[in-house]
């Protein structure tokens, strides 16, 4: 099956991407390698946060949009028909740039995906809600107060009990469109830290504005600019030799 | 300027107080004159004495087992219709002319007069389906009175989930109606029990659209019982039962020459008007208790 190419976790090969008559996305071409962090930066608008959402299909939400091309998740094309759209959500978690707990007590929040996904055991949810919240570095701050509602909790707590919800339906990759913007800097230190121990058993792609924590947090960097890909590589060349004259431009805080 | 400006200020102001005064003193004038008039009528024998040509040997209890039917088998049928046309349009429609169109008749809808709603289901229910007079008919006809108001409020429940609750569902691979069953009914729970109780406190005042369908305005017995003696012990016949309702049976004595009678109309004008003030009272507990529990 892997018939001699690389194996990567994510891929695209020519997407183009559309709201409506609007082109978003022009011809990029990509490949994320697994259990890496990978950062896309570039100016808003320019189509980074579009391209996270292309690999769960949440695009798909918005009325009138149109992928052309191939959008490859572990080498199956997932914009193909026969798709199972929970399946393939199931394997790319998603955390979001405004943390969005359900108004539900701590644990069924974690315990939301697993159940869903029709777990019924109590021990196993038990078991699947503690590791999750461990793993998002959350448990010793929650373990009392499992039954309190999630929405109490503060924004730095909130933001990891989304990363252990996504975690808790245990998925091979996870998106992060923005994950610390509304954060403060002892929060996002935080969610870094948890993002570089993640990435030992997650392929992780992160959307930031936030330069510094690109070049912290990734081992690989995309740069986009208006809709196309302008240069990717391994992050320690992008941010001190760029080869494109607008990546430098960028990191270099010309415009942005 | 700044003189002109204050003086505006202050005529706006008085204007204000003025109106909200006015309105504030007559509805309190006509509900003490209600209670002056009603409240020294009410007692145990009124309550459970059905009516009579003798003012003071007259009572509500077919009225009150009446409404209470006839209430029942409103939420019965405007609850779940409601809250499903609700869901629907907020959630599986597609958004084209056809459900706009459908979405501003809904709003319009609440605002037709009553009477209308009488008139069609008296063509509807009780010659088309040949429902009769009867309680079943009345409930129908006060829930389609209704289902505009459960289905704007439950849309509007919906439509305050934020979007980011949505997106979270579906990131975590749940299907559409997961989210529906899971996220979107539980969150708008508070604000569609609202819309129901508002509803219903309207329909239960309701007397037009049930004098149209043909309710009895003198009854003397109740609705055949729900439970049997034999076999299979529950009987729906009381749904095909005639009925009158408090609103009517107010009507009725106060068309009535004698005074007396009038005293009674006033005492049943102040139990409809509790039962509908606390059925208000309990929107407003139910609003304050969700918007505790569910916060985003």
């Amino acid at each position: 099956m892997n018939n001699g190419k690389d194996n990567y976790a994510l891929e695209s090969k020519n997407v183009n991407f559309f709201y409506g008559s609007k082109q978003a996305l022009e011809n990029i071409t990509m490949q994320i390698p697994e259990k890496k962090v990978t950062a896309l930066i570039g100016p808003s608008g320019c189509g980074k946060s579009t391209y996270l959402r292309l690999f769960n299909r949440m695009n798909d939400l918005i009325a009138g949009t149109k992928v052309v091309g191939e959008v490859l998740v572990k080498n199956q094309d997932i914009y193909k028909n026969n798709v199972d759209l929970v399946e393939l959500r199931q394997h790319v978690g998603m955390v979001f740039q405004k943390s969005n707990p359900f108004p539900k007590s701590i644990f069924d929040n974690v315990a939301y995906g697993p159940r869903a996904h029709g777990i019924k055991s109590k021990d196993q949810i038990a078991y699947i809600v503690e590791r999750s919240l461990r793993q998002a570095a959350l448990w010793e701050e929650v373990k009392d107060s499992l039954n309190k509602n999630a929405t109490a909790l503060s924004g730095g707590q909130q933001q990891r009990l989304c990363i252990a919800r996504a975690l808790a339906v245990e998925p091979d990759v996870l998106l992060m469109d923005e994950p610390a913007s509304a954060l403060d800097p002892i929060a996002t230190q935080k969610i870094e830290e948890l993002i570089m121990d993640l990435k030992q058993n997650y392929t992780i792609v992160i959307v930031t504005h936030s330069m510094q924590q690109a070049a912290r947090v990734s081992d690989l960097t995309a740069f986009f600019y208006m809709g196309q890909l302008i240069e990717f590589g391994p992050t320690s060349k992008i941010f001190t030799n760029p080869s494109n004259t607008r990546t430098e431009d960028y990191i270099t805080g010309k415009f942005g | 300027m700044w003189l002109k400006a204050k003086i505006y200020n202050f005529l706006f102001l008085t204007l204000s107080i003025a109106g909200f005064t006015i309105s504030i003193l007559t509805l309190f004038a006509l509900i003490a004159d209600l209670v002056v008039t009603g409240a020294p009528r009410i007692d145990f024998s009124f309550l459970t004495s059905f009516p009579s040509r003798n003012a003071d040997q007259a009572g509500i209890l077919s009225a009150s087992v009446g409404t209470l039917c006839v209430m029942l088998v409103t939420a019965l049928v405007a609850v779940p219709v409601g809250i499903a046309a609700g869901v629907y349009l907020e959630e599986y429609a597609p958004k084209n002319w056809l459900t706009t169109l459908i979405e501003i008749n809904i709003s319009n809808l609440a605002g037709v007069p009553s009477i209308v709603f009488g008139l069609m289901a008296l063509g509807l229910f009780v010659y088309k389906l040949s429902l009769g007079q009867s309680i079943l008919t009345a409930g129908l006809t006060l829930s389609l009175l209704i289902l505009p108001i459960v289905i704007v409020t439950t849309r509007e429940a919906i439509r305050a989930i934020p979007t980011g609750i949505r997106h979270a569902v579906y990131a975590l691979g749940a299907t559409k109606w997961q989210l529906v069953r899971d996220h979107i009914i539980p969150y708008s729970k508070g604000g569609i029990s609202t819309g129901v109780i508002i509803g219903l406190s309207r329909a239960i005042g309701e007397t037009a659209p049930l004098i149209t369908i043909g309710a009895l305005t003198f009854i003397a017995f109740l609705p055949n019982s729900p439970i049997t003696s034999h076999f299979p012990f529950i009987s729906f016949q009381w749904l095909h039962d005639p009925f009158t309702v408090l609103p009517i049976q107010m009507f009725n004595w106060v068309s009535r020459p004698q005074p007396e009678f009038h005293q009674n109309a006033a005492a049943a004008g102040v139990i409809l008007m509790s039962i509908t003030m606390i059925m208000n009272l309990g929107a407003i507990i139910v609003r304050l208790r969700f918007r505790k529990k569910v916060t985003w």
